[in-house]
């Protein structure tokens, strides 16, 4: 019989060793090694997009024979899990614990925040492959701090550009109120009224809602030309089905941002029919980065690269410009910076260039979702830059 | 003014398949005294036993008749190993023991399932849609489980009424050492009530898994509905979850629409009123 002394001893126990254990440090990590730090999910509703991430940065530095710039790289990894109650938490272990040289997270954008502000005060390099939270390329943006994957303002402006092409003048928008629907949601509607379109009604439902009959009843009253709307993962499905189920696809174009399909191409079946999104990446672009990584992905993981190890891979190619233009020294921050700053390659997605508060300017498709898969229409937007509102870098 | 209509019919389609979700949580909490927090995994797990049974037989409705034995065996087993520990302990520990069932359970549905949202088919016959309007199409599968939906709330009114059973179970919850005075065993009789209690969780999991489909977390959302509707209703009361649901789902329906600053917050304010009228729910006994 256990005791609850005895208990709290083997709690305290298990608790200590699981702080001492970030802290030892292995014999062979020589002085010359650089120390990347990864705080991605690798477990919770996110893990896929963790995963696919670090995939992509680990092919990355295995082409270049495990070297940057002639350091040795070695990737240590915490499993932020999604949650920004940890995030704190989990950051320190990574810059103080660790002591990193570059750190690179993440997908959440709760998380990303949080580490972001430690980010910020340490002044290390840091590299954002997923979260789209708008101050961070805004109000938030700072001189160590760059984003490889996209605003969410961006997507939506990329959106509300392509629905005005397509001739749609009046829309309705349905999102979770939540940050990111939101941010989409603003974006989209700045680019759409600019254009001459007419927003009808902004409908939202609280996060995260999935009972959507009672508004798609008012979107059939209302008879727009299209809908705008973000939902993610088993919301999007429902939406997408229910959509379909009240026959509102029939006279109303269902558009919105990338993620709107994002990981349910397949499960939509026919109802997913005819959505069209936009998004940075579409797994058929025809260029001979996206062929040659498409390629050598698939061989070694087996599965294709989605967006997200797009945005991994570009992490890794900016890094390898700001490492090589200081001879791997990341003391030399100011010169890494301006080298990342200026950098210019080309990635998988098209010509990858940083904007001047250190957010992606890049191109955005148009899909449709058909038969399962996502097909590329054109362009949708190109070149586009993110909204720098408030940002100055000091 | 068709908006106004096809509200009702939004709001009764919504409750009736809540009732579902509820009625199982009002029968455990009401007759075992037992605050079940895994009930919103149970319907989970209906959700995911649909994706693997319609896969495996291809109907919806094979799928329900294979997965309510299913899950009344799970669920038999599941009151013997845990929940039979708690009747005589305070609801903390109650909580407490399953919440953790909720975690196991979670991580058996990304170990079994995967993350990817799945969806499940409607039976071909079922799938088209009737034009309510020119502009709004409402589909076959939401009217049929209307109708099944209140067929079952028909039934468990019959059975807990009219029937030996129903007066065994009601003679068990008022009174429960007079029950076994009169040679009844009332812990058979216990997990045989939190057996149907997550076949019913089961069941409704399953009957929606065609429009809800299956993903993580799916259960977190009807688990607090669930309790809601069980306060407005009465704590144990059939009858009064019934008719809670049905509250519940106009008073969502209509919200969203009419008042959409205060849809997140109009059921709860639903709740606060009746329990001020009536503390003990609709038709619970004070």
């Amino acid at each position: 019989m256990i005791n609850r002394r005895r208990l709290l001893i083997l709690a305290g126990a298990a608790g200590a060793s699981s702080i001492a254990a970030p802290f030892i440090r292995p014999s062979w990590a020589q002085a010359n090694t650089l120390k990347i730090g990864l705080l991605l999910p690798s477990s919770g509703t996110y893990a896929p997009l963790g995963v696919a991430i670090t995939r992509a940065m680990e092919l990355y530095a295995k082409q270049q024979g495990g070297k940057l710039a002639g350091r040795d790289i070695v990737f240590v990894k915490v499993d932020d899990a999604s949650e920004p109650a940890k995030a704190t938490e989990n950051t320190t272990k990574l810059i103080s614990g660790e002591k990193v040289d570059v750190l690179v997270g993440t997908v959440h954008s709760g998380v990303a925040m949080a580490m972001a502000k430690m980010a910020r005060e340490d002044g290390l390099p840091t590299l954002i492959p997923n979260a789209g939270v708008d101050a961070m390329t805004r109000g938030g943006c700072a001189p160590n701090i760059f984003r490889t994957s996209f605003g969410n303002g961006q997507v939506g402006d990329a959106t509300g550009q392509a629905m005005l092409k397509a001739g749609i003048k009046r829309a309705v928008t349905v999102t979770w109120k939540y940050a990111a629907g939101e941010e989409m949601v603003a974006g989209f509607k700045k680019a759409f009224i600019a254009g001459g379109g007419e927003i009808v009604k902004d409908i939202t439902l609280p996060f995260p809602d999935v009972e959507f009959q009672s508004i798609l009843a008012e979107v059939g009253s209302l008879k727009p030309d299209a809908v705008y709307s973000f939902f993610a993962g088993g919301g999007a499905l429902k939406f997408i089905k229910d959509y379909a189920g009240a026959k509102l696809n029939e006279k109303i174009q269902l558009w919105g941002p990338g993620f709107l399909t994002d990981g349910i191409e397949k499960a939509a079946g026919p109802a997913g029919d005819g959505v069209k999104t936009t998004l940075h990446y579409v797994e058929s672009l025809d260029n001979p980065e996206n062929k040659k990584f498409s390629q050598d992905f698939m061989a070694e993981y087996n599965v294709a690269p989605d967006v997200y190890a797009v945005q991994g891979w570009d992490a890794m190619q900016l890094l390898r410009i700001g490492l090589e233009a200081v001879g791997g020294d990341t003391k030399k921050r100011p010169e890494m910076f301006a080298a990342m700053r200026n950098a210019s390659f080309d990635s998988p997605r098209g010509p990858f260039k940083l904007g001047t508060s250190h957010n992606p300017i890049q191109n955005f498709y148009l899909r449709e979702l058909r038969g399962g898969e996502n097909r590329l229409l054109g362009l949708a937007a190109e070149r586009l830059a993110g909204d720098t509102t408030g940002c100055k870098m000091t | 003014m068709s908006l106004v209509l096809v509200q009702i019919l939004n709001g009764l389609q919504y409750g009736l398949l809540l009732f579902l979700a509820a009625s199982g949580l009002t029968l455990v909490f009401g007759i075992l005294g037992v605050i079940n927090l895994a009930h919103g995994s149970f319907y989970m797990l209906g959700a995911y036993l649909a994706v693997t049974l319609t896969a495996q037989f291809g109907d919806i409705f094979v799928a329900l008749a294979v997965g309510i034995p299913l899950a009344f065996v799970f669920g038999a087993a599941i009151e013997w190993l845990f929940i039979r520990h708690l009747y005589k302990r305070d609801h903390l520990q109650q909580v407490l023991l399953t919440f953790a069932l909720i975690l196991v359970f979670k991580e058996v549905q990304q170990t079994l399932w995967g993350n990817h949202p799945l969806s499940i088919p409607t039976p071909s016959y079922l799938s088209s849609s009737i034009s309510l309007t020119p502009d709004l199409g409402y589909p076959v599968y939401r009217f049929a489980l209307m109708g099944i939906c209140v067929a079952l709330a028909l039934a468990m009114m019959f059975v807990i009424q009219r029937t030996r059973v129903g007066r065994l179970i009601r003679a068990a919850e008022s009174n429960p050492e007079m029950v076994e005075a009169l040679g009844y065993d009332s812990r058979i009789l216990y997990r045989m009530v939190f057996a149907a209690g997550v076949a019913l969780a089961a069941a409704a999991g399953i009957l929606a898994a065609p429009i809800e489909s299956a993903y993580p977390g799916i259960g977190d959302r009807v688990l607090i509905i669930s309790f809601v509707i069980v306060v407005i209703g009465g704590i144990g009361s059939i009858r009064g979850a019934f008719l809670g649901a049905l509250l519940i789902g106009l008073a969502d329906a209509f919200g969203k629409v009419f008042v959409p600053e205060f849809s997140s917050v109009l059921i709860y304010a639903v709740m606060a009123l009746i329990l001020v009228v009536r503390p003990s729910g609709l038709f619970g006994r004070a």
